[in-house]
């Protein structure tokens, strides 16, 4: 059975989707900041996947032109989000996301 | 020659700029000179512009000298140019030369003042203000003189502003006239509206083409105006309270010059006067004759040696207007022009008593000055002649002429005319025969029923009369220089110094000669009247009347003049009946207490409901928009919990719903 099964797009996005789900609902259960912050990668990278398989598919190269786009805006972003996690746990090791209500207006 | 106009109020506004910088290093008496000669090249410059247009052609004396394009905006263009016509420059001629007299005067009745330089920067630009008004070529550079003479008004009204009185007394001077530039402003509105143009030479040309109720509309507004500053009914009320200003400023500004501008105006804009409906002038002439009329009852009861020339300036700015109104426009003139004359000398006379019997102000405590001060006394009398209507002095020929184009619009106008000839050479004997006559009064320890305490002598340490009160620094010094021969009587009165008297006897000398400008005996010597022609574009008045009546309406005004001579003399010189000062008049019809009462009842109770709206309906709406947004923002921080997950469950939540939209919307 496993020999005649034979990996189709279909697998990829199915794969693409479940590791979103486990980023969107992680992000949503999870306290520790950094973990939560390892969900949002996980769903640039689910997308990314997504977006990588349609290209395929469909045999349009604009796919990946996205894929290098969210790799830069995801790069950026880990700067500055692990800046500002880095600079959280510094002042208390023990924070968790809820900690950071103190900061709104 | 013609293209000189410029230098007219260039020359003033030089000497401002000059005084403005180094008025205090020049000091005293150097900051007086220089404005005088500022003042002084300014009437030669007027000479000559003059001599130009005597050598014009006799119909085409008149000249637009334009500067530059002023308000360039779009269709609207107004040019900074100036007039030069027999009327801008009869006035520019009688500013000049009259404000130099009194720029002469002023640094005798100056002298020791702390802010001496400052008195003359004002003037030269008051100077300046008043050309400006004067020669402008349209209404707004008028317009632009006609406010700087008013704040120069202001400024020198509160001249000694230290007091609280004088400070009040410019402000309601200013206030006033506030009133009247409204009238003046929505009339140049509605002259741009119709005409497209503000220019005076543009304005002659359409106006015979313009439809009436326009025309009314337009004269009437700048009437209002005119009512302001020229200090009619009913408006009239700063006037007298601007005597609080020094003396030369009371003759200069409320005497001769600013108040009669609006004359002026109404002169230059004759043709719409012109066109305007029948009853436009008769509402000008009667305005003038009431104000004439009420203006010399309330002289008659006045003690403040000011205070009665104010009211008798506001009575004969009314005769002036009543010539306006009944069309004799040179009489206008003419009688502007000789006012100034007499009424500058009785101002600059009783600025001269004033500084003589140490800043007192009040004709009780006055009497037999004529023994000290007899060059004041002298030429006083002859300023009192000239108001009085006895022939020949200058007065005498104007009032008349504007007596007899009274007779003819209307003999009622006439009538309260010569009943305002009577009070006014009434009251104008009163004040002579208190001040220079009878009894030294002076040396009395208090005056009648006056509520000033304190002995005469001790007037200048004492309590002091409005007005005066800051110049008495000055005054033990003018003690030493003056040439009293009364060693020992410090305080005696004292003829003033020659830079006071010369332009009294140099003004004496034009209130007797003045007349002569326009005599009536035969139409050569209208020289006045045949120099204003090109001004008035014919719309001057002609009357028609016999010579038997002309000579019969000149003796009766003379018999009026006489009589209220005699009957001020039976009551004041001689003593025979007693004088009867009722307190309305004195107190002015209670027009001033009345205007009072209603603004401070009525009328504030107005001024608090205006506010009263303000606060809590414009403020409310402005408020309620803050509040409500405030509100809506409280409610919706709620929302924001700084919870992270909440805000991406939002985001989740959002997205399904999004895509539950747009799924729902593609048929499958």
């Amino acid at each position: 059975m496993l020999a005649v099964a034979e990996v189709t797009p279909a697998w990829y996005l199915v794969l693409g989707a479940l590791l979103f789900t486990a980023g969107a609902v992680g992000l949503l259960v999870r306290r520790n900041p950094l973990v939560m912050f390892m969900c949002v990668e996980l769903m640039l990278n689910a997308v990314t996947l997504t977006f990588v398989t349609f290209s395929r598919m469909l045999q349009d190269v604009h796919g990946q032109t996205v894929v290098v786009f969210v790799l830069v805006v995801a790069a950026a972003e880990v700067v500055v989000g692990l800046g500002i996690i880095v600079a959280l746990l510094r002042t208390q090791p023990t924070a968790t996301a809820d900690d950071l209500s103190i900061l709104k207006g | 020659m013609l293209d000189l106009v410029w230098l007219i109020p260039a020359l003033p506004l030089a000497g401002f700029l000059l005084l403005v910088a180094f008025g205090r290093r020049l000091g005293e008496p150097g900051a007086g000179w220089v404005a005088t000669l500022a003042s002084a090249g300014s009437f030669l410059a007027a000479v000559v512009v003059f001599a130009g247009l005597v050598g014009e052609d006799h119909h085409h004396r008149s000249h637009v000298v334009t500067l530059f394009e002023w308000l360039p905006a779009g269709g609207f263009s107004v040019d900074l140019a100036f007039l030069a016509d027999p009327l801008s420059i009869t006035m520019a001629l009688f500013v000049t030369g009259i404000g130099t007299l009194i720029h002469l005067y002023s640094i005798g009745y100056m002298h020791g003042d702390a802010s001496f330089s400052k008195f003359f920067v004002y003037l030269n630009l008051f100077v300046f203000s008043m050309l400006m008004l004067v020669l402008g070529d349209n209404l707004l550079v008028t317009f632009l003189g006609w406010e700087g003479v008013g704040t120069c008004s202001y400024f020198l009204i509160s001249f000694w502003f230290a007091k609280d009185e004088n400070a009040s007394a410019g402000k309601k001077a200013f206030v006033t006239n506030r009133v009247g530039d409204w009238g003046f402003m929505l009339a140049m509105f509605l002259a741009f509206a119709t005409v497209g143009s503000l220019s005076y030479s543009t304005l002659a040309e359409e106006a015979p083409g313009m439809a009436p109720v326009t025309a009314t509309a337009i004269a009437l507004l700048l009437f209002v105006g005119a009512c302001g500053k020229s200090a009619q009914l009913p408006l009239f009320v700063w006037l007298p309270d601007a005597m609080a200003g020094p003396t030369p400023v009371s003759a200069l500004i409320h005497a001769a010059t600013m108040v009669t501008s609006g004359v002026f105006l109404m002169t230059r804009v004759n043709p719409l006067l012109a066109q305007a409906y029948d009853w436009a002038p008769d509402v000008i002439a009667w305005v003038g004759v009431i104000t004439a009329l009420f203006a010399a009852t309330i002289a008659v009861a006045q003690t403040d040696i000011k205070k009665v020339l104010a009211y008798s300036t506001v009575s004969q700015l009314g005769y002036m207007f009543l010539a306006v109104g009944t069309g004799a426009y040179v009489a206008a003139i003419f009688h502007m022009v000789t006012h100034a004359f007499f009424k500058a000398l009785l101002f600059l006379g009783s600025g001269s008593v004033i500084h003589g019997m140490g800043d007192e102000q009040d004709m009780r405590r006055m009497g037999n000055l004529r023994k000290y001060m007899p060059v004041t006394a002298a030429t006083f009398i002859v300023g009192w002649l000239a108001i009085a209507g006895v022939p020949p002095f200058a007065g005498f020929w104007s009032k008349d002429e504007i007596l007899l184009y009274a007779f003819d619009a209307n003999p009622v106008l006439w009538a309260l005319g010569l009943v305002t000839a009577l009070l006014t050479a009434f009251y104008m004997s009163r004040q002579v025969f208190m001040v220079f006559f009878g009894d030294e009064r002076f040396r009395e320890p208090a005056a009648v029923d006056a509520p000033v305490s304190g002995a005469v002598d001790d007037v200048e340490a004492g309590e002091q009369p409005e007005g005066e009160a800051a110049h008495a620094t000055g005054d033990a010094e003018v003690h030493a220089d003056a040439d009293h021969g009364h060693a020992g009587h410090g305080h005696d009165p004292h003829e003033s110094p020659w830079l006071m008297t010369l332009p009294l006897v140099v003004l004496a000398g034009l209130a007797i000669v003045g007349g002569g400008l326009n005599l009536p005996f035969t139409p050569d010597l209208h020289f006045l009247g045949h120099w204003l022609e090109p001004s008035l574009f014919g719309n001057e008045a002609h009357v028609d009347v016999e010579t038997g009546t002309k000579v019969v309406l000149a003796v009766i005004a003379v018999a009026a003049g006489l009589a209220g001579i005699a009957g001020a003399a039976a009551v004041y010189l001689q003593r025979r009946i007693k004088p009867v000062e009722p307190e309305l008049l004195a107190n002015g019809w209670y027009y001033d207490s009345s205007i009072t009462a209603f603004v401070g009842g009525p009328g504030r109770a107005a001024f608090q409901a205006t506010a009263d709206f303000d606060s809590q309906v414009v403020d409310g709406a402005v408020n309620g928009v803050g509040a409500l947004v405030r509100g809506g923002g409280g409610g919706l921080r709620i929302l924001q919990s700084g919870y992270l997950r909440g805000y991406a469950l939002g985001l989740g939540v959002g997205v399904v719903v999004l895509l539950a939209y747009f799924l729902t919307r593609v048929s499958f």
